[in-house]
């Protein structure tokens, strides 16, 4: 596949995904619908319009004022014409290319390489590089890996990735309120004992599961758009190879980002936190290894 | 008697506007559809034009970053390489070449000239370490880069709106709108052969 359909094709799954996720959270009103028995339709929407009205509430909060959040988190700080020209002059440069407005232009104290992303809109946008990738990348390289973080800005791939924490977030509400209501005393009268039984424990076990295979949802969200923005970012730089090679630095060094945690770690260029198993499995990025074939093969 | 004509003929006359209705209505809905979709073809070759504009500005915009940084270069390189009269005439040149030329073919050739000159003046500064190490140069070398940088990403955004407009106005059903409203093919922005050795300015 060259990087023009890498592009298109993963947009078209990213979006696919997002339809399967609307699908559970309709099949987990359903199921808690039938468990709970007729009459219980009324309360279960009610919760699922809470649960709605709070996901809504929580959206908009890290819509406005998510990037502001992620670049404090960071500690980054504005770079200048004097020191940073270089940079500077590479980011105008691919939103030239992208037919984009700049970004804000910001460094983060850190000596890993690494770099992020953040804003609602194109408009909104904020562009944050380590000090590291500035000192140990050259300049094609360092191209590469802005052009990836401004694709994530052009493809709305932010927004997308608001929608669906917030869909994961709604699932976790709902399965909750389902556990607590059981705890109450629901289940219907209607049916008979038996069939009862099998569907409350099926609906436990759905209420537990759901949310895990809500956040595997979200992860493999997270990765398609990576695959995407490695695409559109070659496109935009028209050197894949400078991505590549960056990638290849990053696997040699190593070195773990300092100031990302759990919370910010899927923002992040490139994995931020060290390689053990639950992080890997959690991991928000797809492994360097196949990202470099990928790219070493457009 | 009377009544019973009157109430069938009234009946046909129902159902005959009926029937007219429902026909009237399907035309008027098909009637509807090709008019939205007319608008909708048509508004997006707009904005893919205007993306042309836009492109073709910004090119702009970076050719007149480049042309007013050349003088202050000159005279910082003057400073320390007098001698090198040939390259301070051939770089002058160019650069009105550049500001003179109209079409898009012109503007071309021209921008090849300019960049190559450029390339063949900094090779040269590179004999002169003094001249390296002063802070002014420095920043021009750097500003000229990543004017000559943009120029470039101007150009890929220029050749890449043009190829999404000719795209559209060339595929089916939109060049028939193409047609009717007269949206023609724009020309790529494109470059001559790479020259390895510094370009050679000829007029």
């Amino acid at each position: 596949m060259n990087a023009f359909d890498e592009a298109a094709v993963n947009k078209f799954k990213s979006y696919l995904l997002i339809f399967c996720f609307s699908i559970i959270v309709i099949a987990l009103g359903y199921v808690f619908g039938r468990i709970y028995g007729r009459g219980s339709e009324i309360i279960i929407w009610f919760f699922m319009s809470i649960a709605f009205i709070i996901a809504i509430i929580m959206a908009l909060i890290s819509y406005y004022l998510g990037d502001k959040a992620a670049l404090s988190i960071s500690s980054a700080y504005p770079a200048n014409r004097k020191d940073h020209a270089h940079y500077i002059n590479s980011v105008e440069g691919l939103a030239i290319a992208a037919q984009m407005p700049t970004p804000k232009i910001y460094i983060i104290p850190d000596q890993a390489i690494n770099a992020f992303a953040t804003g609602r809109n194109p408009e909104n946008s904020s562009i944050a590089v380590t000090e590291g990738a500035l000192k140990k990348l050259n300049r094609v390289e360092l191209e590469g890996v802005i052009a990836h973080e401004m694709s994530h800005v052009k493809n709305y791939d932010i927004r997308l990735m608001t929608i669906t924490v917030i869909l994961v977030g709604l699932i976790a509400l709902l399965s909750d309120f389902f556990l607590r209501g059981l705890i109450f005393g629901g289940g219907s009268d209607d049916e008979g004992g038996n069939s009862n039984l099998i569907f409350i424990i099926a609906g436990i076990v759905l209420a537990i599961l759901a949310p895990i295979i809500a956040q595997l949802i979200q992860l493999a969200i997270s990765r398609k758009r990576e695959y995407a923005a490695d695409a559109t970012g070659a496109i935009l730089s028209r050197h894949p190879e400078g991505l590549a090679n960056a990638l290849k630095k990053i696997e040699k060094d190593g070195i773990e980002t300092k100031h990302a945690n759990k919370a910010t770690a899927h923002m992040y260029f490139a994995h931020p936190l060290k390689k053990g198993f639950w992080n890997n499995l959690f991991s928000t990025h797809p492994p360097l290894t196949e990202r470099i074939k990928r790219l070493e093969h457009m | 008697m009377f009544k019973k004509i009157y109430k069938e003929k009234v009946c046909y006359l129902i159902i005959g506007v009926k029937f007219m209705d429902i026909i009237s209505l399907v035309v008027i809905i098909v009637l509807v559809v090709v008019v939205l979709f007319l608008i909708l073809v048509y508004n997006r070759f707009i904005v893919l034009r205007n993306r042309i504009d836009n492109a073709w500005a910004q090119i702009d915009v970076q050719l007149k970053r480049r042309y007013d940084l050349i003088p202050n270069l000159i005279e910082t390189v003057k400073g320390y390489a007098k001698h090198e009269k040939n390259l301070f005439t051939e770089v002058t040149a160019a650069r009105t070449a550049m500001m003179n030329a109209t079409s898009l073919k012109e503007k071309s050739k021209a921008n090849d000239m300019l960049s190559g000159t450029l390339k063949s003046l900094f090779a040269v500064a590179e004999a002169y370490p003094k001249l390296q190490a002063n802070e002014n140069f420095m920043m021009l070398q750097e500003e000229l880069s990543g004017t000559e940088s943009k120029i470039a990403y101007a150009r890929q955004a220029y050749n890449d709106s043009v190829l999404g407009y000719n795209n559209s106005t060339q595929m089916f059903p939109g060049s028939l709108i193409a047609g009717m409203f007269a949206f023609k093919q724009k020309e790529f922005f494109k470059t001559e052969e790479i020259q390895k050795e510094p370009v050679k300015v000829s007029f």
